[in-house]
């Protein structure tokens, strides 16, 4: 009977949370706004090139672009840059990752750490990166060592960030409910304290990635002489060779390595949403 | 500090819960503040004992006490069984990351119980509350009765003899709190459990205890104690608990306009 009553007026309080769209709708109502405005940006693009705002070697238009892109993504060179700048990225990051998970785990934990280095975590995140590069090349000449050096201190105090305010913001219920069901010492850790930290976590990746990104872009800027094929130090070369179409070729790829790998952190994020019921269900 | 000694024996041996001039004062120095004074009851095994008491009179932290979240400041508490007392909130508290599955596996797998034990007790304890059909559910998908009924079979898989329970239903809308009530008061006889529960709600209380105990506020002292003596299973809406609920509400108007609240 109990049962019966229950369905009944459960169901009628679950049956307005069914939200039901055909993937194919959801994909288009994602897409078209950014193709709208990709499309505009490009026709201000065409515009600023028809109205002759700058000489044609320096601003080229987006067919030329285009053209030179297409050309280039024949060769191996653009694809070898693509791969030296993933590679470097890669390290960097998955060292920074180890760092900055590390580093936040400990100074959420222990109290003389979060005194000492709570605040200048913090303080290193505001350090633009390309500060950076003088002590590095000094440190460690023009070489791999230096980027690599510049890529993990860009990047990890963001992710030490989001392990420390994910630890600091799980809800004091969700502990004691993980105490009292017989959770202690690392199993806290494991069932509650990890998981409860986690969307602050993959924020706070996110957040390192891009810098990681940007860190390594100026990295490649400065040391051109090592791998010649890198996107930054290709970004250079085609400067001092007034090569347009080349430059802005090559930022475009930049941009789409990086809206990549942002799309892949939002695939995350939006999965952990779903989840745990937050994920906003009237906008795709 | 109490000591044993001065505890009789064979009330301690008794008494499923145990309190003995429990005192808690939270803070320190001038912002320091008086939660329980001297709080001294039993509960028999078996015994159901609602615990009720204006706001600020100390219920929570009388039963993270119990729980042992917390520890009192002198006087002594002991629990019968080698578990601790099981803990239920006036929210869920479920893991939002989890399943209801998970969720109420979560204390057979932190005691060890391996995968293939656990999926059949974890059955068990939904069939319990009603819910098998929603173990692969996650918490947001449910209502807020069905959610603290996961919390309820949870709780209920520390197979600890004591369950307390901070006003588990204070947040629920009438109609699913009285099945709620329907089903603790099944489990509770099946299970021959003990039951602590902290309530503001005065019919909840006669619905529910077998005993009310009517806390002062700041500090918390037992001021009043009553023995409800009606047959189960009871409703909420019956002349009989209707009489005790006005006869405990009566005391309990006393003791709020002695504090001039």
């Amino acid at each position: 009977m109990a049962t019966e009553t229950l369905s009944g007026l459960d169901a009628l309080e679950l049956a307005s949370r069914q939200h039901d769209r055909s993937r194919a709708a959801r994909v288009w109502a994602s897409a078209w706004p950014k193709l709208v405005a990709l499309a505009l940006a490009i026709g201000i693009w065409q515009v600023l090139v028809m109205a002759h705002v700058r000489p044609e070697y320096a601003l080229p238009a987006p067919l030329t672009v285009g053209h030179e892109l297409w050309e280039r993504a024949q060769h191996h060179e653009l694809w070898d840059g693509i791969a030296l700048t993933l590679r470097r990225a890669f390290v960097g990051y998955a060292a920074a990752v180890a760092v900055g998970l590390l580093l936040g785990l400990a100074v959420a934990r222990i109290r003389v750490l979060r005194a000492a280095l709570g605040s200048m975590i913090t303080a290193l995140q505001t350090m633009p990166s390309i500060a950076w590069f003088p002590l590095a090349i000094l440190l460690f000449q023009l070489s791999e060592k230096a980027i690599f050096f510049v890529v993990v201190l860009g990047a990890a105090p963001s992710i030490a960030n989001g392990v420390l305010s994910g630890v600091d913001y799980v809800p004091p219920l969700l502990l004691r409910a993980g105490r009292n069901l017989g959770a202690r010492g690392l199993s806290l850790y494991r069932f509650v304290i990890a998981p409860a930290a986690l969307p602050a976590i993959v924020a706070g990746l996110k957040q390192g990635w891009a810098f990681a990104w940007r860190s390594l872009m100026a990295g490649e800027l400065l040391v051109t002489a090592l791998g010649h094929t890198a996107l930054g130090a290709q970004l250079m070369y085609a400067r001092e060779l007034l090569d347009a179409p080349w430059l802005l070729a090559t930022m475009i790829v930049i941009l789409i390595l990086g809206i990549v790998v942002d799309a892949v952190f939002g695939a995350a994020d939006r999965a952990i949403r779903t989840r745990w019921g937050v994920a906003d269900t009237t906008n795709a | 500090m109490t000591t044993t000694a001065m505890v009789e024996p064979s009330v301690t041996a008794r008494a499923a819960v145990a309190l003995n001039g429990v005192t808690k004062v939270h803070g320190r120095g001038s912002a320091a503040v008086l939660a329980l004074d001297g709080l001294t009851m039993d509960v028999a095994p078996g015994e159901f004992v609602c615990l009720v008491g204006a706001s600020g009179c100390g219920k929570s932290t009388l039963l993270s006490l119990v729980a042992g979240l917390d520890q009192p400041t002198s006087g002594q508490i002991e629990v019968i069984g080698d578990r601790p007392p099981a803990l239920m909130f006036q929210e869920p508290a479920l893991f939002p990351w989890s399943t209801v599955a998970g969720n109420v596996g979560l204390p057979l797998r932190l005691r060890g119980i391996p995968r293939a034990e656990r999926r059949t007790r974890v059955a068990e304890l939904l069939a319990a509350v009603h819910l098998e059909e929603f173990a692969k559910r996650r918490p947001h998908e449910l209502s807020g009765g069905m959610r603290q009924r996961v919390a309820l079979a949870r709780t209920l898989g520390l197979e600890s003899p004591v369950l307390l329970m901070d006003e588990p239903f204070g947040a629920l809308d009438a109609m699913t709190r009285d099945l709620l009530h329907d089903e603790l008061e099944r489990l509770c006889q099946r299970r021959d459990l003990t039951v602590l529960f902290v309530t503001h709600n005065v019919r909840e209380a006669a619905r529910l205890g077998d005993r009310i105990v009517l806390l002062s506020s700041r500090p918390g002292r037992v001021i009043y104690e009553t023995t409800v003596d009606i047959p189960r299973p009871r409703r909420i809406d019956s002349p009989q608990v209707a009489k005790i609920a006005a006869d405990v509400t009566d005391r309990l108007r006393a003791e709020v306009g002695r504090h001039g609240h």
